[in-house]
């Protein structure tokens, strides 16, 4: 009798224990899935199957067909919020004028007005720029936060990547890699 | 700035005092000396005021509208009103965490200030289990959710505060809640020193009594507020929505309820005590499995939290450890504990609280896989779903009959042994429980058999409820407990079958009908306030008697962050409340109207109160040897 109480009671507390394991593995890997968001970038490769908003006209286009035609690209992400961007923007207008690099805006976590009210204060040095309301697309690029730049060429592929605004030694290093 | 900053190492210092309250405890555990003893739990006032610091600081840092900190500058913006700045502490992750603490540190202090009579070992047990949640969620707030980041450089305005949560009842809303959610924790922690310390009997019982009131008292008057929210703010006119938020605070709700019958038990006849040490446990477990799932971010929901999987990820594997430990102990102290001397007779009080603990262990059951069963669903066959109130009605109704009608003689049985009379008085109950059922049926134009038995069940146990009063040696605990509970279920009813509504899209000028009350749209006025613009619509409602009520739903623009919200105007009478909302129609003169008749509304919030109330005399009833 008591043995038998004992091995139920053993594999009560066995199973418990294994429910236990599971819920937590279920969760864990629930939590890696849902709603959180990694860069998918691979070998240094951009990842750009996705669609973005235009920040003027609000057309909607595949992020493909924006990276196309030219040798290279110059993503930065950016805001009107940001203190840093307005410091860069004058090193973006550099690289604008100065080079035939197609210049790429992505507006984070901003809103249109502001956005629009910044590039008027401060230049407008890009040629194209989306929108990043919930911050998503610019995971997608791998970057951390704004400002960050990324230097991109025909095959999407990252040369270069700065965290944090630009200065005169960035801007004369993208001028050479560019160059050549 | 340097506030800021003494918010911070305050908290450190808060988790130095931990570590070494933990260590001593310890050692002092060996020693069982209870002077130095004293001492120690002069410590845990330290801890508390370590952090009730840094909770200071924080709100200090929100008033003034520092934005070198990085919650205030996510959280807050100069423009909102004071009471705002206040309740935007809370209102966030971060704060809400510091919360925690606090609430932690300072039911530990509640305890150890309330059971000086308590023998030295139980309460430096206790002191220790504690201290391992304490440590954990202070190690938990410095390391993922530190409030007092700073931000350079230093922004000059902040975000705001999300619209949706800048109302009065839910700025109360996380502090009430929190008391009995966190609270829950203390009640964790006896449990596991009583099995320890070899103490699992009565005065056990009537020491952790007060701490399962206490939890149980605030939860549910954080649940009220938080309904009473949704319903004013939410602009739907529900209350509950099934929302897997609202349903992580109902289940630790429902196993305290259990654990309050259990208690009880245990007080009077020493009956149920693994039972009871079981519940205590599962209690603070599902407090943590709440907390880890509106905090990682892991549900969709209508309440919007930050996400961020290194979080998730510290709570799940903290939760499990400390699920891990109670088993282990569970396991171990079990035979030592838990020897039952007494018998359990069918007809006794006894048998009716383990009733109605398997009754609400079943509801907890339901609630519990409707909100993990999508998650699971997702991860295993990478299915979406969403489990909403159909699956909950159909689940939980059918069994409320019997369990209201065995809540109704339940309190009449006796302890030991009862011997049951059907008298002249409890046959008359029926027959008048019967003939009110039918008519209100009738009234709200029901014929559904199941809908009939309901309301027997729920009128049923009005009666036996209100029927007590004339006890002599009558429980107002329960009394009021359990006359509230049939109130608010009959309130939810009625609510349910006889609430109308109509929506239209209209203009100024116009008008619609519903029954036989005519709402007529007068005019429209834009206003400016101080973080927000209004559009509020003044409507006329001529009711039965041709008499006119003003109601003036606002849309509300806030700038900071920028967002609408629809603030409905509502008019309650002991009857039925009137409801409206309106919406903003794109490019149009039309706007999108919604009138609801939400009858017996007020009951709902009235009938919660009457529960709580019931919990209030519980604490305060002196112990006699009456009935529970």
């Amino acid at each position: 009798m008591q043995f038998l109480e004992k091995t139920k009671k053993s594999i009560f507390s066995l199973i418990i224990l294994i429910l236990l394991i599971i819920s937590f593995f279920v969760f864990k890997s629930a939590l890696q899935k849902e709603k959180i968001y990694f860069p998918k970038m691979s070998e240094n490769q951009i990842f750009t199957d996705f669609e973005v908003v235009e920040l003027i006209e609000e057309k909607q286009i595949n992020f493909n067909k924006v990276l196309f035609g030219k040798n290279f690209y110059l993503i930065n992400i950016w805001s009107s919020w940001c203190e840093p961007c307005k410091d860069e923007s004058d090193k973006l207008l550099e690289l604008k004028n100065g080079t035939s690099i197609m210049m790429i805006g992505i507006n984070y976590k901003d809103k249109k007005k502001n956005a629009l009210n910044f590039l008027e204060l401060y230049g407008d040095p890009f040629d194209q720029i989306f929108i990043d309301k919930q911050g998503t697309i610019s995971i997608n690029f791998g970057a951390y936060g704004v400002p960050e730049t990324f230097l991109v060429n025909e095959d999407k592929k990252v040369l270069k990547k700065y965290i944090g605004p630009l200065n005169d030694e960035d801007v004369n290093e993208i001028k050479n890699i560019t160059d050549n | 700035m340097i506030i800021s900053q003494l918010g911070y190492y305050s908290l450190i210092f808060g988790l130095l005092t931990s570590i070494f309250i933990f260590f001593n405890s310890s050692i002092h555990l060996k020693k069982n000396n209870s002077v130095i003893s004293d001492k120690l739990f002069g410590l845990i006032g330290f801890q508390f005021l370590f952090v009730f610091i840094s909770f200071i600081s924080l709100i200090y840092s929100f008033i003034i509208s520092d934005f070198s900190n990085e919650t205030v500058y996510n959280n807050s913006h100069t423009t909102k009103p004071l009471f705002y700045k206040i309740t935007g502490t809370w209102g966030n992750h971060e704060g809400s965490l510091l919360l925690w603490l606090l609430v932690l540190t300072g039911v530990l202090l509640g305890f150890i200030l309330k059971s000086r009579n308590e023998p030295n070992n139980y309460r430096l047990l206790t002191t220790l289990f504690q201290q391992i949640i304490v440590i954990g969620f202070f190690i938990f707030v410095l390391k993922t959710s530190n409030p007092f980041n700073e931000i350079f450089p230093v922004q000059t305005e902040g975000l705001g505060l999300n619209p949706i949560l800048q109302d009065p009842a839910l700025g109360i809303h996380p502090p009430i809640l929190y008391l009995g959610y966190v609270g829950t924790s203390i009640i964790f922690s006896a449990a596991l020193a009583s099995m320890i310390s070899n103490y699992v009997n009565k005065s056990w019982a009537k020491n952790i009594k007060f701490w399962i009131l206490f939890s149980w008292i605030f939860l549910t008057g954080g649940i009220l507020l938080g309904s009473i929210w949704a319903y004013y703010e939410l602009g739907w006119g529900g209350f509950w929505f099934w929302d897997p938020v609202e349903n992580v605070s109902l289940m630790p709700w429902l196993s305290l309820t259990a654990l309050l019958h259990c208690i009880v038990t245990l007080e009077k006849r020493e009956l149920l005590k693994k039972w009871t040490i079981v519940l205590c446990i599962i209690t603070f477990a599902l407090s943590m499995v709440g907390t880890f799932l509106v905090r990682s971010g892991i549900l969709n929901s209508v309440h919007t939290f930050a996400n961020d999987p290194s979080r998730g990820i510290y709570i799940l594997t903290f939760l499990l450890f400390l699920v891990l430990l109670s088993f282990v102990i569970f396991i171990i102290f079990e035979n030592k504990n838990f020897t039952q001397k007494s018998e359990i007779f069918i007809l006794s009080k006894e048998t009716a609280v383990l009733i109605n603990n398997w009754f609400i262990l079943y509801f907890l059951s339901v609630v519990l896989i409707g909100t993990i069963y999508p998650i699971f669903l997702d991860v295993i066959l990478d299915e979406q779903i969403s489990v909403g109130p159909p699956f909950y009605n159909k689940l939980i109704l059918p069994f409320l009959i019997p369990f209201v009608l065995f809540m109704s003689i339940g309190p009449s049985m006796r302890w030991i042994k009862t011997n049951f009379k059907i008298g002249v008085k409890s046959f008359l109950a029926i027959v008048f429980t019967l003939i009110l059922s039918f008519i209100t049926v009738y009234y709200i134009g029901e014929k559904n058999i199941f809908v009939i038995l309901l309301f027997v069940g729920f009128f049923y146990l009005l009666f036996k409820s209100l029927d007590q009063f004339r006890e002599k040696t009558k429980n107002l605990a329960q009394i009021f407990s359990h006359t509230g509970f049939s109130l608010l279920l009959i309130s939810i009813l009625l609510n349910s079958f006889s609430s109308k509504e109509i929506v239209k899209n209209i203009r100024v000028g116009e008008s619609f009908t519903l029954k036989n009350e005519k709402i007529i749209f007068k005019k429209i006025s834009v206003e400016k306030e101080k973080n927000y613009e209004s559009i509020i619509g003044f409507f006329d409602v001529l009711d039965e008697k041709n008499k006119i009520i003003n109601l003036q739903p606002e849309i509300r623009i806030y700038n900071e962050p920028e967002m609408a919200t629809s603030e409905a105007s509502i008019k309650t009478t002991l009857f039925k409340d009137r409801f409206i909302t309106i919406n903003i129609i794109k490019d149009q003169n039309f706007f999108n109207v919604r009138y609801q008749h939400k009858p017996f509304m007020i009951w709902i919030w009235i009938s919660t109160l009457i529960i709580m109330i019931g919990g209030i005399f519980a604490i305060f009833r002196k112990n006699k040897e009456v009935n529970i």
